[in-house]
């Protein structure tokens, strides 16, 4: 019985996979593009080099530590949809740290810690605005979010067009790059950092932990599934509640980092790359279960990287992975709702 | 600034908010029915492309229209199924076609980007238009200007005045008591989630071959409009008249913040361009702290002339969602 | 209008709600229908007002078989139900609530509706305003209103689910000399109810359900002693009232004001001992419930002094209070009380002070067991809450108190519970208040109120009795204090 129903389930996942294909195969046809083409690109877009394979990675790195963050304002019933901006902060607090101390005697590994941490403090007092917002003003944190993310994304222009402009005119471009002694250290030829990997796994292990057996983590899920009668059983519900939109943005705030030090060695307009919204995405697609967060992470960011030929092969918007991800979120709820049909009847 | 250029401007503010009253006035409809429809950012990118790819195509202003509805009525029978029929949750079902439908907009839009497009003529209505004043403001503008106005009237009179209103007003407040006195509570979900997806989709096409002409992708400047007319819904407090209200002042702000730009050089332009979403968080603000826990501690804590005056304000402020918003119904 | 039930059967699953139940209803009859909590009462009667359809079995109206496929196709048939908490709309206008549901064009005529309004309710001597709001209305009003409603719709046969619970007992006087009107005038009156006084007071006839099955009939004058049995099989009685011997002062009120949207209540002082019980009486919305937020830091008052154990908690939240030893049980259980979702383990580790940082399974598993064990939940350690029926429910609400406990608030503590869970919830709770406790609850039975308090507060419209003593009250001294009959002119308190 219980394999039966597992074995269901796996079905029931497939087909929402199946069909979240066929809506894009649909979207291709109906564009006049050729489907097996476009997936075929995809797929050696993603992982026909080492050099592909590495930016993959590059991208999981992020996507894996907004989407372990998000688990946990999750589990205490939020939608922090302001992870966008958290993650822009982050990349604004380490940019600012590392400006701070690039010229300072020292030690370039102590300057990139401690600007990895200033980003992670500033992703967090982000978050705590829409936290507080939420927790104190009654503002739904989704509107709130979604405020200070449009508010963080100006916050960088002005920055890179203001105070942080390049020498002579700012551009797009971003701030002038760091030094390399700031960078995080790379695996040759490559813009992946160890250390980044580590940061990400470290991370998504320890919400893994924090949700399976503290505590904290229980309370969290009390105070999510029902926070009056959380409050009733003398959980300090709105302290629990800022507790995770922190720790979520400090989560953020080292994907912002980690953008900054690793990847980019600067601060760019769009430098959260809608890793905030893709975690989300991730985020519902394990169904809320951190166990399952790292390899869906690892296929979305494969799609990301697989897409971006398209434009140059196929004369094709690289959106079409946006296409194909939110379309298996969307089917994988709706095989749900249907499987949950199906359980009422029998 | 002297009298004309305030008169044109005001105009423009009229103009302006046409598009937002379509999708306010959409969302409020549905949501009064017990549905939030949360993808409305994402169907106004999508119906915009969507009408505008039709309209040059076809070179028919008209079927432009009718497939930004077309297109609003299909995501809002997405989010129907998916919330009614599957009781899924809608918040989730909503925020993923938000992200979708916009992903969709800039993918299939990719072949009409920057083209030339046909735009909603201007057609000043006989008589009316020519009384001073009045006539430039209000009456020289496009048909869905006008139809803006009806559209403000009509939601209104139909929710509070007529039998079926009384009804929609029933099934989002209580869905069990309009299911005893008859309703097909389910049915009418449907049909209204529908109804207010296609006039959310009407916005679309408005900027696409109006307001803001002409389809450019991402640089369309039309990212984060549908998320300000969600809250603006809330804002209006699901009454029609004080969301049209609520659209009518964020239009007004804007085009006070382009006209006072200029005697602002210390502000620089990204400020301003993001000046409505703090606004917006604001205007939250004020309509809910009324329900946070620590203002009704700190009222108890006040004397009590103090109190009394902020309980009053509060509660004008405040707005109230239907009861039943977001929650599935089974008639057992 | 005569109604007969013929062999209705009625599964949900495994359950068999209604077993082949067979009733004859002359017109003009006031028929009651008696059985505990899960008897199959409501199966029956939404059978009847077209909520739900019959598996097997025949309506009959006036001799004519019909099929009822809704609620508003039973009242095209002239059959009409009043819910216990009535279904209307509360931000919405009467005659609105009134207009809803009715045929007609698409703009009503309010003015004609008003008319019609008016009228009906002079006829039977309510007076409600129109254009009032329907949530400034006491529960009793709301009753009046849908029953209007119902005969505007023409409805001949009335079924009212349980409409004497939260409403005074004036009002009560009110509801059933309506009820023998209808009747008198040739209409078919269904009265559902767990109460037998009621059934006695009201009914000409009446049957009662146990597990589904129609267990027997009787006609006007009852049996009570025979009603009972029939009701649970076996004769039960609640056990002598035992008397409190008070010991310390656990919480005192000083000149205490509160406000809330609908009421004020003004300057309440009272001291509240160990070991103590003190049922708080009034019908819904008179100020208990307020009161007792009060008492448990839950809501702040607007003037005075809480002091528990002589340390003054005034405006603090109810953490403070918890940490003092105070807990509140509310009425809405998987609302307010319990976290659906979450397993019996994991409620019972949530109550307590966490031990360092991870959970030890384990010990969790054990807790659970032993709680359940002691508290006689019928369920498994695994078991989520929701999963459990209310009685349960309240069990596990009970088992999850801390020790030491000084104060214990509860909101309708027995609300829809049978009455073997009735009588053990009651067993518990004095057991706390042996070991020192003292229990503050509120009650709209008033049986429950004499039998179980030591003293008693009535509450009418924010008005606050003094301290009645349970053993000297009688039910209907009650019951006219509710009604708001028989203050002091000038209230001393």
């Amino acid at each position: 019985m219980m394999k039966n129903s597992r074995l269901a389930n796996i079905g029931f996942q497939l087909a929402a996979l199946v069909l979240a294909l066929l809506f894009t195969t649909l979207i291709l046809v109906a564009t006049g593009a050729p489907p097996l083409e476009a997936y075929k690109n995809i797929i050696l877009g993603s992982v026909s080099s080492l050099d592909k394979i590495s930016n993959v990675l590059v991208t999981w790195v992020p996507l894996l530590l907004a989407s372990a963050g998000l688990l946990i304002t999750f589990s205490a019933g939020l939608w922090n949809i302001g992870m966008e901006g958290q993650i822009t902060l982050g990349a604004i607090g380490t940019t600012w740290a590392l400006r701070l101390m690039q010229d300072s005697s020292l030690p370039p590994a102590l300057v990139i810690v401690l600007s990895i941490l200033a980003g992670m403090v500033m992703g967090a007092l982000w978050a705590s605005l829409a936290g507080a917002l939420k927790t104190f003003g009654g503002v739904n944190e989704i509107f709130g979010g979604l405020g200070l993310n449009f508010v963080a994304t100006a916050l960088t222009l002005w920055l890179i067009f203001g105070p942080w402009k390049r020498p002579g005119v700012g551009s797009m471009s971003g701030t002038e790059p760091f030094p390399e002694a700031l960078w995080l250290p790379m695996f040759p030829d490559s813009r992946l950092s160890p250390w980044a990997l580590v940061l990400a796994v470290v991370a998504i292990v320890i919400v893994y932990f924090m949700l399976q057996g503290t505590y904290f983590g229980l309370r969290l899920k009390a105070v999510g599934k029902n926070f009056r009668a959380a409050y009733m059983l003398g959980i300090p519900t709105w302290q629990y509640m800022m507790i995770s939109f922190m720790l979520c943005g400090a989560l953020a705030g080292a994907a912002g980092a980690v953008q900054v030090t690793a990847v980019y060695h600067r601060l760019i307009p769009s430098i959260s790359s809608g890793y905030g919204y893709l975690g989300l995405l991730v985020a519902m697609l394990v169904n809320y279960q951190a166990a399952w967060a790292a390899p869906v992470a690892l296929f979305f960011a494969a799609l990301n990287i697989g897409s971006i030929q398209l434009p140059i092969i196929l004369k094709l918007d690289s959106s079409l992975s946006g296409v194909l991800q939110g379309m298996l979120v969307l089917f994988v709820l709706m095989v749900e709702g249907v499987r949950q049909r199906l359980m009422r009847r029998s | 600034m002297d009298t004309n250029t305030i008169i044109i401007g005001l105009a423009g503010v009229l103009v302006a908010a046409a598009p937002l009253l379509f999708a306010v006035i959409g969302e409020t409809i549905s949501e009064r029915a017990g549905v939030t429809n949360l993808s409305m950012n994402g169907t106004i990118l999508l119906s915009a492309m969507g009408g505008f790819a039709v309209a040059v195509t076809t070179d028919s202003i008209l079927l432009g229209f009718l497939a930004g509805a077309g297109i609003g009525a299909a995501v809002a029978l997405i989010v129907a199924f998916s919330s009614i029929t599957l009781k899924q949750s809608q918040v989730a079902v909503g925020f993923v076609l938000a992200l979708v439908t916009r992903d969709l907009s800039y993918f299939l839009g990719n072949p009409f980007m920057g083209l030339e497009g046909p735009r909603l003529p201007a057609w000043d209505i006989p008589l009316l238009a020519d009384i001073p004043i009045i006539g430039p403001l209000f009456f020289q503008h496009d048909l869905m200007t006008y139809l803006s106005y009806v559209l403000i009237l009509l939601a209104w009179l139909w929710i509070f005045r007529t039998r079926p209103g009384l009804m929609l007003q029933g099934i989002g407040e209580r869905p069990a008591a309009a299911f005893v006195r008859g309703a097909n509570v389910n049915l009418l979900r449907y049909f209204y989630t529908v109804l207010g997806g296609a006039l959310v989709g009407l916005a679309g096409p408005l900027y696409s071959l109006s307001v803001k002409a002409g389809w450019k992708g991402t640089i369309s400047g039309l990212d984060g409009i549908g998320w300000i007319a969600l809250s603006i819904t809330i804002f209006g407090g699901w009454n029609p008249a004080r969301a049209a209200f609520g659209a009518y002042l964020f239009a007004l702000l804007q085009w006070l913040g382009l006209v006072l730009q200029p005697s602002m050089p210390g502000v620089p332009s990204q400020v301003l361009q993001v000046a409505p979403f703090p606004l917006m968080i604001l205007t939250l603000l004020l309509v809910n702290i009324g329900d946070a826990e620590w203002v009704g501690r700190t009222l108890a804590a006040m004397p009590e002339g103090a109190r009394r005056f902020f309980t009053k304000l509060l509660r004008a402020m405040r707005a109230s969602p239907p009861a039943a918003l977001g929650v599935p119904f089974e008639s057992d | 209008m005569k109604v007969e039930l013929h062999s209705i059967h009625k599964h949900f699953g495994k359950v068999h709600a209604n077993d082949d139940i067979t009733l004859n209803i002359p017109a003009g009859t006031i028929q009651g229908i008696l059985g505990e909590n899960g008897a199959g009462k409501s199966t029956l009667m939404k059978v009847l007002s077209g909520f739900i359809q019959a598996d097997s079995g025949d309506i009959l109206l006036d001799g004519k078989p019909i099929i009822i496929h809704s609620p508003a196709d039973a009242i095209k048939h002239g059959i009409g139900m009043l819910h216990q908490d009535p279904l209307d709309f509360p931000p919405m206008r009467i005659v609105d609530n009134f207009i809803l549901g009715a045929e007609g064009g698409l703009f009503p005529n309010r003015a004609v509706v008003v008319r019609d309004f008016k009228l009906l309710a002079e006829q039977y001597g309510f007076s409600i305003d129109p254009d009032s709001y329907v949530d400034a209305l006491t529960v009793g009003e709301r009753q009046q209103l849908e029953i209007l409603r119902l005969l505007w719709l023409g409805a001949r046969v009335l079924i009212l689910d349980e409409p004497t619970t939260g409403i005074s007992s004036s009002q009560k006087v009110k509801l059933f000399a309506t009820l023998r009107k209808l009747a008198a005038e040739g209409k078919t009156m269904i009265f559902v109810s767990h109460k037998l006084e009621d059934v006695e007071a009201l009914c000409h006839q009446a049957v009662v359900l146990r597990q589904g099955k129609l267990i027997g009939e009787m006609q006007k004058p009852f049996d009570p002693k025979k009603l009972v049995a029939m009701m649970f099989g076996k004769e039960i009685s609640l056990g002598a009232r035992q008397v409190a011997k008070p010991g310390e002062a656990i919480l005192s009120l000083q000149h205490v004001s509160l406000e809330d949207v609908r009421l004020k209540i003004k300057d309440v002082s009272l001291e509240v001992h160990a070991g103590e019980v003190i049922g708080l009486a009034g019908m819904e919305g008179s100020g208990q419930g307020p009161f007792l937020r009060a008492c448990a830091g839950l809501m702040r008052p607007v003037g005075g002094h809480v002091l528990l154990k002589g340390q003054d908690l005034t405006g603090k939240p109810y953490h403070a209070y918890k940490h003092h030893g105070v807990e509140f049980l509310p009425a809405s259980r998987l609302e307010e009380g319990l976290v659906p979702g979450l397993t019996l383990t994991e409620h019972f580790i949530l109550a307590e002070e966490p031990k360092g940082m991870f959970i030890d399974r384990e010990y969790g598993r054990k807790l659970a067991e032993e709680r359940i064990k002691s508290f006689n939940i019928k369920g498994t350690p695994v078991s989520t809450v929701e999963s459990l029926s209310g009685g349960n429910q309240q069990r596990a609400l009970l088992s999850l108190l801390n020790d030491p406990l000084s104060l214990v608030l509860i909101e309708h503590p027995t609300r829809g519970l049978d009455i073997e869970s009735v009588i053990y919830i009651w067993s518990k709770l004095k057991d706390r208040c042996r070991q020192g406790a003292a229990i503050l609850f509120i009650s709209s039975d008033l049986e429950e109120v004499l039998q179980y308090s030591d003293r008693v507060l009535v509450f009418f419209s924010g008005k606050v009795s003094e301290p009645l003593d349970a053993a000297q009250t009688s039910v209907e001294q009650l019951g006219q204090l509710i009604g708001g009959r028989g203050w002091p002119e000038k209230q001393a308190v």
